[in-house]
C-alpha cells in the first residue's frame, strides 16, 4: 500500500458529496482554519479534529485506502453521508496543505481503522469460506423462484393486455389519459415483481410530454416492452444468454457468477443518475490488458450518495466478474490487489462508423439496449445548427449528441479541451447519440471528465 | 441520430410511417399494413425459430410484433451522419501550462463560487473567492496558460463579476475568445476583448494599420489607437491627425483621450489646436491634457492668470491679531492673499475655463479654482518668493481662500503627478486630523498619495494609522501596493490588536480585515500566532468580542497561509 503520493484532487473529493449542499459545506470546511491535530498516514487514513458550534471538535477519520471507495467516521450528529466534515478534511487533504502532514495516526482514528480492516478481513475469510450466502435448502430456494416466476409471468400477461388495447384505442388517446394509468399499471407491474417491466412503463407515461415525434418515441417503446414480455412468455425457447437478458431486463435478481477477470482497471467515468426512490452510480471501467469496457453500479438510498466511489482517471488493479446476460458489461468488483493510482492507460479509440456499427451489433444480444460504451478515436467537437456532434477527424462522419449532453457543462469542458483540434473521447453511442463521459486531449495529458 | 441519418433501406421508412399512423389511430380503426390476420409476422427477433405460434394474432399483438421488429431494425441500422463544418482551431497558447499543483488550486478556488456569501463571512475558512483575483494576477505575471478545460469555469466566474474580467481575460487567453464565440453566455468576452477579439494588425505594417483605422468599427480603432500610442506616441498622434477632422464629436473625445498614454511636448501643437474645437468637451480635454505639460504654452498662459491672483502680502498680522492694526509688537507675517479673477473671458475659455459654475458656487472662486489647477506648480516657488512647497503650503492665506486654493493645489498635483507638492500637501501623516491641510479629504489624500512611490506611500499610510487608527484608513489602504510594505503590516495589526483590546467586535473592522486577508505579506502570519488565542474578557467588552477576534485572526491567519502556499505552487515549474 504505497499510498502517500497520490493525493486526490479536490473534484475527486466533491464527487463523493450526496448533495449540492454537503458539496458547499465542505468546501467551506476545506481550509486549515477549524482544523486541529490533522494529520493522513502511508496506510492511507487522514484524520483530523474540526471545530463545530459545540465546545468539543469533531473527530473525523477518513479510510481511503480500500478501493472499494473510502469509508467514513465523524463524531458529528449529521445524518449526510459522508457528511461535511470529512469532505472538508479530504480536501484539506487534497489540496496539500501543511495542515494534514504524514504522521502515526491517533489513538481514537486508530481504534476505528483497526476495527474496520478487522471486520473487513473476517468478511474477507468469510466469503473465501465457500459457505454460499443465503438459504440452505435449495429446495425451497427453487419453489419461491418458481413462485416468483409465476407472478412475473402473470403480470406480464396482464401487461401485454393492457397494452393491447392500448394499440386498439390508439396511441393518440395515451396523450389524453395521462399519467395516472401508466403510474397504476407500474405499481401492478411491481406486485408482480417484475421492477425492471415497472420502470419501463413509468417512462411511457412521460413519453407523451416530451415534445415533437413523441408517437414514434411511444410505439417504439411499447413496442420493446411488447419483446420483452413476449421474450419472458417464451424464455424456455430462448437461447441461454438471451434468455439470461429477459430476466435481467424483467428485474429478476441475479448474481455475478463470471469467471474472475484480473485486469488493470482504468476508471473511466462514473457519474448518478437519481430518481425519488434510488441514487444510481454507473462506473465504467477499462481492462487495459483485455482491452474490455465494463460496467459497475452502485446504489444508495435516496440522498444519499452510493457508497463505491473511483476516481476518474486512475487505475486499480483487481478483479471482476461478470453479470450474467448478453454482453456482460455488467460486472462486480471482486478482489482488489492494488488501490487506485494514476496511470497512462487510454482506451483504444474507433471511427464513428465503428461506433455506430458496435452499437447496431451489439442489438444483436440484448435488442432493449439504449447505448454501447465506446472511445472515440480522433474526433472535433462540432457546432451543428443548436445542436453539437463529434465529427471524426479523418472521415466525413459524425455522431450527434444526446439532447441531455447538450445541456451539460461538460459540453464546454470538452469544446474547450479540443480547441478545435481532434480529441479521444469517451461516453455511451446510442440511438439517441452520443453522450461523452470523459475525454483525453490528442497530446499527453490526464483524463477529463465531462460528466 | 434519427434525425440526419437514413435507414438502412427507403421501403422499410414507409412501412415504419405505416405503422406508427396505425399506432395513432388504433387497430380498431385502421389494420396494420402489410399484417393482415395471419402467422407471418411473429416476433422474429426472438422466435425466428420457432414458428407457428398457436392462431393468429390479433390486429394490436400484430402490430407491436411489427414494430419491435422495425425499431430494432431502425437502430440497428443507424449511421452516423455527414459532419458539419468543423471548427477553425484555436490559436495556439505558447505560454508554459501551469504547475500541476497550482492547476489544482486553481480548480479549488473556481468550485468554490457561493454566489451571494449568505449572512455575514464569520468563521475561519478562508473566503476564496477573495482570492481568485489574486491569484490570477500572480500567474498572469509569471505569464502561465491555463489548462483548457477550466475555461469554461472561468468565462463563468468573469460573466459572474465584471472587475474579474481583465485579469481573467487574460489569463484565459485566446482560446477563450474562440470559445466564446460559440456559446452567448460568454460574449461579454468579445466585448471587453478590443475589436471582438480579432487580431490587430501588425503594428509595424503601416498598410494594415492605416487600412483598419480607416475601415474597422469604432471599438476596434479605440483598441488600435491605444496600442500604437503605448508604442509609438508620434505615430499614434499622425494617425489621428490624418482623420482628426472628419471624426464625429464624440469619437474625437474618446481618441483624445487615448492620447493621455505618453502625453509629452510633442503632442503639444496637436492639442493646441484642439482647444479650438466646435465641441466643448474635446476642448475641455485638450486643455486638461495641455495643462498636464508645465513647458506647454497653455500652461504658461495658465500661470499668468492664477499669479494675477496670488501674491505675498508681508504687511497682515498674524492670525492671533485678528486683523486689527498692526501694533509695534506684532511681528507681520506673511501671508497668501488671494484676488481672484473678475471675469471670465473669452481667452480663459478657449483655454479650458468653464464659465459656468455649478450651483451653489460663487463664480468667481470657481474661475480661480480652474486656474491654479491648471497652472504648472513650479510657478508657485517663484511667485512666492523662492520658498519650497512645504512652506508654501504652510503660509497662512487670508479671507478664507485657503480651503479654495489647497484643494486646487492637490489637483494640480494630482494632474502633474508632482510627489513634492503631493507630499507637502498630505503633510505629516501624524498631525491631528484639523491640523492637517483642511481642505484635503480623506479621497484627496488617496489620490495624492497615488504620485508617489510605493515604499513612501505605504510608510505615511503607516504613520497615519498608527496615529488615527483604522476608522478611516481603509480608502488609504486602498492605493497601498499589495501585498503591503512590512511597516505598513505592522501597523494595521498594531492597530487590530489595539481594536480588540478596546472591547468593541471584529465586524466594526470587517472592511480592514477583508483588506488584510488580500494584501498582508504572508510572511507576517507568523507575527500574529500571539493573537490567535481567545483572550480573557476585559470588564467593558463586548460579550464574546473576544471569541469572535480570536476567530477573525485565525481566519486572517488561515488566509495569508493559503496565500503562501498559492505563491509558492506557481513558483515552482
Amino acid at each position: 500500500m504505497t499510498q502517500q503520493g497520490v493525493r486526490w484532487t479536490a473534484d475527486q473529493v466533491l464527487a463523493l458529496a450526496p448533495d449540492a449542499a454537503s458539496r458547499k459545506a465542505g468546501s467551506k470546511l476545506g481550509a486549515a482554519g477549524p482544523w486541529s491535530e490533522a494529520g493522513s498516514s502511508d496506510e492511507g487514513t487522514v484524520w483530523g479534529l474540526c471545530k463545530g458550534s459545540g465546545s468539543k471538535p469533531y473527530q473525523t477519520v477518513v479510510d481511503i485506502a480500500d478501493a472499494s471507495g473510502p469509508a467514513y467516521k465523524c463524531s458529528c450528529p449529521s445524518r449526510k453521508f459522508p457528511c461535511k466534515h470529512a469532505l472538508g478534511l479530504l480536501l484539506l487533504w487534497a489540496g496539500g496543505d501543511a495542515a494534514v502532514p504524514t504522521g502515526e495516526a491517533p489513538e481514537w482514528a486508530g481504534q476505528w481503522i483497526a476495527g474496520r480492516r478487522k471486520r473487513t478481513e473476517e468478511k474477507r475469510a468469510a466469503d473465501s469460506s465457500g459457505s454460499p450466502s443465503g438459504s440452505a435448502d435449495p429446495e425451497a430456494a427453487r419453489r419461491r423462484a418458481e413462485r416468483r416466476a409465476e407472478r412475473v409471468t402473470a403480470g406480464a400477461v396482464e401487461l401485454e393486455q393492457r397494452l393491447t388495447d392500448l394499440l386498439r384505442a390508439g396511441l393518440a388517446t395515451a396523450e389524453q389519459s395521462g399519467y395516472g394509468l401508466w403510474e397504476e399499471t407500474a405499481a401492478r407491474m411491481v406486485d408482480a415483481q417484475a421492477q425492471g417491466l415497472a420502470g419501463r412503463v413509468r417512462e411511457l407515461g412521460a413519453i407523451p410530454s416530451t415534445g415533437p415525434g413523441w408517437p414514434v418515441r411511444l410505439l417504439e417503446e411499447c413496442a420493446l416492452l411488447h419483446l420483452l414480455g413476449q421474450g419472458w412468455l417464451r424464455r424456455e425457447r430462448l437461447p441461454e444468454a438471451l434468455a439470461a437478458t429477459v430476466r435481467s431486463r424483467i428485474g429478476l435478481p441475479a448474481s455475478a457468477d463470471g469467471p474472475p477477470v484480473r485486469d488493470r482497471w482504468l476508471v473511466l467515468a462514473q457519474y448518478d443518475t437519481a430518481d425519488t426512490r434510488l441514487t444510481t452510480r454507473r462506473i465504467w471501467l477499462y481492462g487495459a490488458d483485455s482491452d474490455r469496457t465494463v460496467l459497475l453500479l452502485s446504489y444508495g438510498a435516496a440522498g444519499r450518495a452510493p457508497e463505491l466511489a473511483l476516481p476518474v482517471g486512475l487505475a486499480l488493479e483487481a478483479e471482476v466478474s461478470a453479470y450474467p446476460g448478453a454482453g456482460r458489461l455488467r460486472v462486480a468488483l471482486g478482489e482488489q490487489f492494488a488501490p487506485p493510482a494514476p496511470t497512462a492507460i487510454r482506451p483504444q479509440g474507433m471511427t464513428t462508423s465503428q461506433a455506430a456499427a458496435r452499437y447496431g451489433d451489439a442489438l444483436r444480444d440484448d435488442p432493449w439496449l439504449e447505448s454501447v460504451p465506446v472511445t472515440l478515436g480522433r474526433v472535433v467537437p462540432s457546432p451543428d445548427g443548436d445542436s453539437w456532434q463529434l465529427a471524426d477527424a479523418d472521415e466525413d462522419a459524425a455522431l450527434p449528441l444526446t439532447p441531455s449532453a447538450r445541456s451539460r457543462p461538460g459540453l464546454w469542458r470538452l469544446v474547450a479541451l479540443s480547441g478545435g483540434a481532434p480529441v479521444r473521447v469517451f461516453g455511451e453511442c446510442g440511438h439517441q447519440g452520443f453522450t461523452p463521459l470523459t475525454a483525453w486531449p490528442e497530446g499527453p495529458g490526464d483524463a477529463i471528465a465531462l460528466c | 441520430m434519427n434525425r440526419t441519418s437514413a435507414p438502412v433501406d427507403a421501403p422499410a421508412t414507409g412501412a415504419w410511417e405505416g405503422l406508427v399512423t396505425t399506432a395513432l389511430l388504433g387497430t380498431d380503426r385502421r389494420t396494420p399494413p402489410g399484417t393482415g390476420p395471419g402467422p407471418e409476422a411473429p416476433v422474429a427477433l426472438l422466435d425466428a425459430a420457432a414458428p407457428g405460434t398457436g392462431p393468429g394474432p390479433e390486429a394490436p399483438v400484430a402490430l407491436l410484433d411489427a414494430a419491435a421488429v422495425e425499431t430494432v431494425r431502425r437502430r440497428a441500422g443507424l449511421r452516423p451522419a455527414r459532419a458539419a463544418e468543423r471548427p477553425r482551431p484555436a490559436p495556439e497558447d505558447p505560454r508554459p501550462p501551469l504547475p500541476p499543483a497550482a492547476a489544482r488550486r486553481l480548480a479549488l478556488l473556481l468550485a468554490d463560487r457561493p454566489g451571494a456569501s449568505g449572512g455575514g463571512r464569520r468563521g475561519t475558512a478562508p473566503d476564496l473567492t477573495e482570492l481568485l483575483p489574486q491569484w490570477l494576477a500572480a500567474a498572469n505575471a509569471r505569464g502561465f496558460a491555463p489548462p483548457p478545460q477550466v475555461l469554461p469555469a472561468l468565462l463563468d466566474a468573469a460573466r459572474g463579476r465584471t472587475d474579474l474580467r481583465p485579469t481573467v481575460l487574460e489569463f484565459a487567453g485566446s482560446r477563450a475568445l474562440w470559445l466564446a464565440r460559440l456559446n452567448p453566455d460568454w460574449r461579454f468576452a468579445l466585448r471587453s476583448t478590443p475589436g471582438g477579439g480579432a487580431a490587430l494588425p501588425h503594428l509595424e505594417d503601416d498598410d494594415g494599420v492605416r487600412q483598419l483605422w480607416q475601415e474597422g468599427l469604432f471599438a476596434e480603432r479605440v483598441a488600435l489607437l491605444s496600442a500604437l500610442r503605448s508604442r509609438d506616441p508620434a505615430a499614434a498622434r499622425d494617425l489621428l491627425a490624418t482623420t482628426w477632422a472628419t471624426e464625429r464629436a464624440e469619437d474625437r473625445l474618446m481618441f483624445l483621450d487615448s492620447l493621455r498614454t505618453g502625453l509629452g511636448p510633442d503632442d503639444e501643437p496637436f492639442l493646441e489646436q484642439a482647444l479650438a474645437d466646435r465641441s466643448r468637451n474635446v476642448r475641455a480635454t485638450a486643455a486638461e491634457l495641455l495643462s498636464a505639460l508645465p513647458g506647454s504654452a497653455l500652461a504658461a498662459r495658465m500661470a499668468v492668470r492664477a499669479e494675477a491672483c496670488v501674491a505675498i502680502d508681508h504687511t497682515q498680522a498674524t492670525q492671533a491679531a485678528g486683523g486689527t492694526e498692526p501694533s509695534g509688537a506684532t511681528v507681520a507675517t506673511p501671508t497668501i492673499a488671494v484676488e481672484a479673477p473678475h471675469e471670465c473671458d473669452p481667452a480663459m475659455e478657449r483655454d479650458g475655463v468653464v464659465a459656468k459654475a455649478p450651483a451653489g458656487r460663487g463664480e468667481r472662486s470657481w474661475w480661480f479654482g480652474q486656474l491654479v489647477e491648471a497652472a504648472p506648480l513650479g510657478t508657485w516657488s517663484r511667485r512666492l518668493g523662492g520658498r519650497t512647497p512645504r512652506e508654501i503650503v504652510a503660509l497662512p492665506v487670508t479671507d478664507d481662500w485657503q480651503g479654495e486654493l489647497h484643494a486646487a493645489w492637490c489637483r494640480a498635483a494630482v494632474r502633474q503627478r508632482d510627489a513634492e507638492w503631493s507630499r507637502a500637501l498630505l503633510g505629516e501623516p501624524s498631525a491631528p486630523e484639523a491640523g492637517g491641510p483642511g481642505a484635503v479629504s480623506l479621497a484627496e489624500r488617496a489620490k495624492l498619495l497615488g504620485t508617489l512611490d510605493a515604499a513612501e506611500r505605504a510608510e505615511w499610510v503607516a504613520g497615519f494609522i498608527a496615529t488615527h487608527g483604522l476608522s478611516e484608513a481603509f480608502q488609504l489602504l486602498g492605493v497601498c501596493a499589495v501585498p503591503w510594505a512590512p511597516p505598513l503590516g505592522r501597523a494595521v495589526v498594531d492597530a487590530l490588536n489595539i481594536a480588540r483590546d478596546a472591547g468593541s467586535y471584529p465586524w466594526s473592522f470587517s472592511g480592514v480585515m477583508g483588506l488584510a486577508e488580500r494584501c498582508l505579506d504572508p510572511s507576517e502570519a507568523g507575527r500574529l500566532d500571539a493573537l490567535l488565542a481567545v483572550p480573557d474578557e476585559p470588564e467593558n467588552a463586548s460579550p464574546g468580542a473576544g471569541g469572535y477576534w480570536a476567530e477573525a485572526f485565525q481566519r486572517l491567519v488561515t488566509t495569508l497561509r493559503l496565500r503562501a502556499a498559492m505563491a509558492e505552487e506557481l513558483n515552482t515549474s
